[in-house]
C-alpha cells in the first residue's frame, strides 16, 4: 500500500491544486462579470425588454450561440494568439484565463438570461410606476430578485470550469488535470492520477456545497 | 382634477387590432374616489395603465392637476410617477425584500435620506396596520397583510392620485372589506384621489362616490353611485346592479304576497340615499296607531347612504293607514307605491 503513493510529492500536489483553484476562482470572476453582462443585454433587448433592440439582440445571441458551440479543447488553441498578445505566455495557469472565461461567460450569460426571465414581470412594472430609472431596476429589482438562479447558474458554471481547467491543464496550463496528465498518465504513475481525481471531485463537491447552501439562504420566496 | 380627452389605445399583435380603450373622455374629481367598473377584457386595466403612461396611449390626453402625462418627457414623467401611487391585483411585492424594504423602496427612487426614509416607513406601517412585521418578508404574510404592504408603498411619496386595479380581487370579502376600509381611511386622512378598478360591484357600492361602467373600451354610463344603482339605464350596469341587489323577481314575488296577506295595506318602499329605513319604519310605528310588517326586502348601504327596496305590510284603521302613506310621501325622500288590498 505504502508503495502505491510512493510517486507523489505532496509539494507538487499542492501547487497543483492551488493552480486549480486559481484558475477557477479568477475565471469565475471574469464569468460572473461578463456573464452577467451578457444576461441583461440579452434580456434587455429581447422583445418587450426596456432596451428592445431586434439587432443587438440578435447579434449578442449569435456570438453567445458561436461561442458555446465551440468545444473548449479547440477554443483554447484558437485563442493562442489572443492569449499570446493579451498575458504574454501560453503556459501556467494565468495563460489558461482568457479561455477559460471567454467559453463560460456565454453559458453563464444564458443562464442569466433564463433567470432573469423568471423575474415577475408585475415588479418590475410596479418599480416603473415608482419612477425607477432603468439603473435602478436592474440593481435594485433584477438582480436582487433573480439572486438565487444567479448563484445556482454560478455554481453549475464553477463546476463546468473546473472541467475545463482539467482540459486546460492537459495542454499546459498548470494545476491538477496538469499533474494528473503529465505526472500521471504520461509516466503509468497510477498513484498520481488518482489522487488528482480525487482532489478535483472533492473541490467541485465543496462548490456545489457552498452553492447550493448560499443559494437557500438567499431565497426568501 | 384629472381630465382625460379622447384617449385611446390600439394594440396590434400578429397584424390584428385591438381598441382596447376607444376615445375615452372622463373627468375625475379631486379628492374622489371613482371607481370604473367592467368585465374581463372591457378595457379597464388598459385605461389605468394609460394614466401613468406604463402603457402608451395611441391618442388622446390625460392631464392631472397642471402637468399634462401624455406630452411629459421620459425624466419628467419618471418624477411626476412618485407622485402617482398604484396597487395592483397581485401586490407585485420585492420578495427579495423585508416589508420595511419594500414600503423603503419608492423612498429611495425619490432620493430620501435613509434616516427620513425610517422615520416615514414607521408611519406608513403604523397607518396600514402592520406593526411589528417590519422584518417579515412578502412570503410570510398573508393576501390581505401584503396589500397593505403594497398601499404603504404607494403612498411613500406622498401621492396625489393613488390608482388600484382589481386591489381586491385576489382576496377574501373579508379582507376585500378591511382594505376598502382602509382605503377609505386614507382617502379621508390624506384628501388623495382614489381611481379604482374593479369587476365586483359591491367594491364600488361600498367606497366610491362616482362610478362610470366600461365595456369594449367605452364608458357607457357614469354617474354618482346612488343614481347609477337606482337607475341603471345600459344593460351592463343593471347587471352589476343586480351582483348586489339580486334579481328583480319581486314582480312575480308580489302577487304571491298579495294573496298571502290580505289584512290591511302593501306598500313597496324604494330607498335612495340619506334615510336610513330603521328610522323610517319606527317613526311610522310611533307616529300611528298602526302594525307594520316587513314582507320582503334588500337594503345595501353606499358612501351616499342606503339604496334599496323593502315591502312592508300596513295593518289598522284605514284612516290611520292613508296617513302613514301621505306622511311617507310627504315627509320624507322615501318613494313609495301601493298595492292592492287597501
Ligand atoms: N399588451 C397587449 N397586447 C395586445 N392586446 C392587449 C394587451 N393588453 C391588453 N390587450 C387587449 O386589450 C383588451 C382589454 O384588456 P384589459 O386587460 O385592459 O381588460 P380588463 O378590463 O382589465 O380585463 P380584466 O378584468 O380581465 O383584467 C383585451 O381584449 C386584451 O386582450
Ligand atoms: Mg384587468
Amino acid at each position: 500500500m505504502g508503495d502505491f503513493f510512493s510517486n507523489l510529492d505532496t509539494q507538487d500536489l499542492i501547487e497543483a491544486t492551488y493552480e486549480t483553484f486559481y484558475m477557477t476562482i479568477v475565471s469565475l470572476a471574469g464569468t460572473l462579470i461578463l456573464g452577467i453582462m451578457l444576461g441583461l443585454l440579452l434580456y434587455m433587448t429581447d422583445k418587450d425588454g426596456i432596451w428592445q433592440n431586434k439587432y443587438l439582440n440578435l447579434i449578442t445571441a449569435a456570438v453567445v450561440n458561436v461561442f458555446r458551440a465551440i468545444p473548449f479543447i479547440i477554443l483554447i488553441l484558437l485563442l493562442f494568439p489572443f492569449t499570446n498578445l493579451l498575458v504574454g505566455t501560453l503556459r501556467g495557469p494565468t495563460a489558461a484565463l482568457p479561455a477559460l472565461i471567454i467559453a463560460s461567460a456565454p453559458f453563464y450569460g444564458r443562464l442569466v438570461e433564463i433567470a432573469l426571465k423568471e423575474v415577475d414581470k408585475g415588479v418590475i412594472e410596479a418599480a416603473k410606476s415608482m419612477g425607477a430609472k432603468t439603473r435602478t431596476i436592474i440593481f435594485k429589482v433584477l438582480l436582487p430578485e433573480s439572486m438565487p438562479a444567479l448563484v445556482s447558474g454560478l455554481t453549475v458554471t464553477a463546476i463546468a470550469l473546473i472541467g475545463y481547467t482539467a482540459m486546460a491543464g492537459a495542454i499546459g496550463a498548470g494545476g491538477l488535470g496538469n499533474y494528473a496528465y503529465y505526472f500521471g498518465f504520461q509516466r503509468r504513475d497510477w498513484d498520481i492520477v488518482l489522487v488528482s481525481t480525487v482532489l478535483i471531485v472533492i473541490i467541485v463537491f465543496l462548490f456545489q456545497f457552498i452553492g447550493d447552501y448560499i443559494t437557500k439562504k438567499l431565497d426568501k420566496r | 382634477m384629472i381630465s382625460i380627452e379622447g384617449l385611446s389605445k390600439i394594440f396590434t399583435s400578429d397584424k390584428k387590432k385591438i381598441t382596447a380603450v376607444d376615445d375615452l373622455t372622463l373627468s375625475i374629481n379631486e379628492g374622489e374616489i371613482f371607481g370604473v367598473i367592467g368585465y374581463s377584457g372591457a378595457g379597464k386595466s388598459t385605461f389605468v395603465r394609460l394614466l401613468n403612461r406604463l402603457e402608451e396611449p395611441t391618442g388622446g390626453r390625460v392631464v392631472m392637476g397642471e402637468k399634462e402625462i401624455t406630452t411629459l418627457n421620459s425624466k419628467a414623467l419618471r418624477l411626476t410617477r412618485q407622485d402617482i401611487g398604484m396597487i395592483f391585483q397581485h401586490f407585485n411585492l420585492l420578495w427579495s425584500r423585508t416589508v420595511e424594504d419594500n414600503i423603503a423602496f419608492p423612498l429611495e427612487i425619490a432620493g430620501i435620506s435613509k434616516t427620513k426614509r425610517k422615520e416615514k416607513v414607521q408611519n406608513l406601517i403604523n397607518l396600514v396596520g402592520l406593526s411589528g412585521r417590519e422584518k417579515a418578508y412578502p412570503s410570510q404574510l398573508s393576501g390581505g397583510q401584503k396589500q397593505r404592504v403594497g398601499i404603504a408603498r404607494a403612498l411613500a411619496n406622498d401621492p396625489k392620485v393613488l390608482l388600484c386595479d382589481e386591489a381586491t380581487s385576489a382576496l377574501d370579502p373579508e379582507t376585500t372589506n378591511s382594505i376598502l376600509d382602509l382605503l377609505v381611511d386614507i382617502n379621508e386622512k390624506l384628501g388623495l384621489t382614489i381611481i379604482l378598478i374593479t369587476h365586483e360591484m359591491h367594491v364600488i357600492r361600498k367606497i366610491c362616490n362616482r362610478v362610470a361602467v366600461m365595456e369594449s373600451g367605452k364608458i357607457v354610463e357614469q354617474g354618482d353611485v346612488l343614481d347609477v344603482f337606482s337607475k341603471p339605464k345600459q344593460l351592463v350596469t343593471k347587471k352589476f346592479v343586480e351582483q348586489v341587489m339580486g334579481t328583480n323577481d319581486e314582480d312575480d314575488s308580489m302577487d304571491y304576497l298579495l294573496q298571502t296577506y290580505e289584512e290591511g295595506k302593501i306598500v313597496r318602499l324604494h330607498f335612495v340615499g340619506e334615510i336610513t329605513n330603521q328610522a323610517l319604519i319606527s317613526q311610522l310605528a310611533k307616529q300611528f296607531e298602526i302594525e307594520i310588517n316587513i314582507l320582503q326586502g334588500k337594503i345595501a348601504q353606499t358612501q351616499a347612504g342606503a339604496y334599496g327596496t323593502l315591502i312592508v305590510q300596513l295593518e289598522g284603521n284605514e284612516e290611520e293607514i292613508n296617513k302613514a302613506t301621505s306622511f311617507i310621501q310627504d315627509e320624507t325622500s322615501v318613494e313609495m307605491e301601493g298595492f292592492g288590498n287597501g
